[in-house]
């Protein structure tokens, strides 16, 4: 059951700076943990994720066995122009994850 | 049988019982009502943004897989939970604020997660959900979702009993530790054990998302770690002890808002 929460402002001025917010479901499980029985959870992690503004590459993120689970990022963008936005988590095991909103600029 | 007037013996036990009481100063150990906090009060701006802020509090994750169950057909009568109660945001709007309630048909309190997995094997014929189960958890928490904002009631007479049982165990010296719930949470809460603040423990906010575990988890399991802290034996999930645990802190916290579902540290 993957699912993401992203909050965006629908709407914004032009060349308004904007913060965006995802929050994202998964166990991010480190790799160093064992079980009772003795045995290792293999890591299971998601180790990038990726933000287009109009297909331009604005955010980017590496994560790591550190970070906790259900990873909440948040960053900042100017405004620049209507379109959509979208989202990309890219893990272990095959993980992926596209998530896409819309802004009206104006 | 007669009936007797009390008789000098039974006056006797009765004025030592009145001095005893009157002479031993009584630890006060109950909170008073207007000095009731929720642990929301005690946790920092970023953890109170976390809860506040629907995309950023990760127990809403939980919530839009409930909204996914709730329309998931299940068991053998092939029906979801929707068939019945149709749209849970109206259906279910401070259903979790009066939970514990008591159960005519079980003749017991039952809480909301037992309430749902009665629904499931008794109305959709499906095998019940194992206790902290994501499914669960889902489910407990869209329902409490629709309580948020409003105040924790505790009227029914018939709940009585539990909550007096309830009581008894929150007053009583358990574990390896001999502690007892109210020597930390009526007592000493405001003051620290091992750097945290310690909360009177109200269940304002369950299920809720603790950083600690990084993760949701239902008020039985939060109840079980305080139990492993005292060094005590833990009760079954979905013992009658955590039953009646659950129905005394929901009246203990009676008139406080719902916060469900609540990110704690």
């Amino acid at each position: 059951m993957a699912r993401a929460l992203i909050n965006i402002p629908a709407k914004a001025r032009r060349g308004e700076i904007i913060t965006i917010k995802t929050l994202i479901s998964h166990a991010m499980e480190t790799g160093y943990r064992y079980t009772t029985t003795g045995t290792r959870i293999p890591r299971d992690i998601i180790h990038s994720f990726v933000v287009t503004y109009n297909g331009e590459e604005i955010f980017s993120a590496e994560l790591f066995p550190a970070i906790s689970a259900n990873p909440f990022l948040t960053f900042h963008t100017i405004a620049t122009e209507s379109g959509k936005i979208e989202f990309t988590w890219t893990g272990d095991n095959g993980y992926s994850v596209t998530e896409q909103a819309m802004i009206k600029v104006e | 049988m007669k009936k007797t007037p009390l008789s000098f013996s039974k006056l006797g036990f009765l004025t030592a019982a009145m001095v005893i009481f009157t002479a031993v100063p009584i630890h006060t150990t109950e909170i008073l009502l207007s000095e009731r906090r929720s642990t929301y009060e005690q946790m920092s701006r970023e953890t109170r943004a976390m809860q506040d802020e629907d995309s950023a509090n990760p127990g809403m994750l939980w919530v839009l897989d409930g909204e996914a169950l709730w329309r998931t057909k299940a068991g053998e009568t092939n029906r979801a939970c929707a068939n019945c109660h149709g749209d849970a945001q109206k259906s279910m709007k401070g259903v979790a604020a009066r939970y514990p309630a008591y159960d005519d048909k079980h003749k017991r309190a039952v809480d909301l997660e037992g309430r749902i997995n009665l629904c499931r094997s008794e109305q959709q014929k499906a095998p019940p959900f194992v206790y902290e189960s994501r499914e669960l958890l889902a489910l407990t928490a869209l329902i409490a979702r629709q309580s948020r904002g409003m105040p924790i009631e505790s009227k029914d007479e018939r709940l009585q009993s539990f909550i007096e049982s309830g009581h008894e165990l929150f007053n009583r010296r358990q574990g390896q530790l001999n502690l007892s719930c109210v020597q930390c949470h009526n007592d000493n809460w405001g003051k620290k054990l091992a750097g945290i603040a310690l909360p009177q423990a109200h269940p304002t906010g369950y299920p809720l998302y603790r950083l600690e575990w990084q993760a949701l988890g239902s008020l039985q399991r939060r109840l079980r770690n305080c139990m492993i802290g005292m060094r005590m034996e833990t009760y079954d999930y979905g013992s009658p002890e955590y039953i009646a645990l659950e129905t005394y802190l929901m009246w203990r916290a009676r008139g406080m808002m719902m916060e469900s579902p609540a990110v704690r540290p």
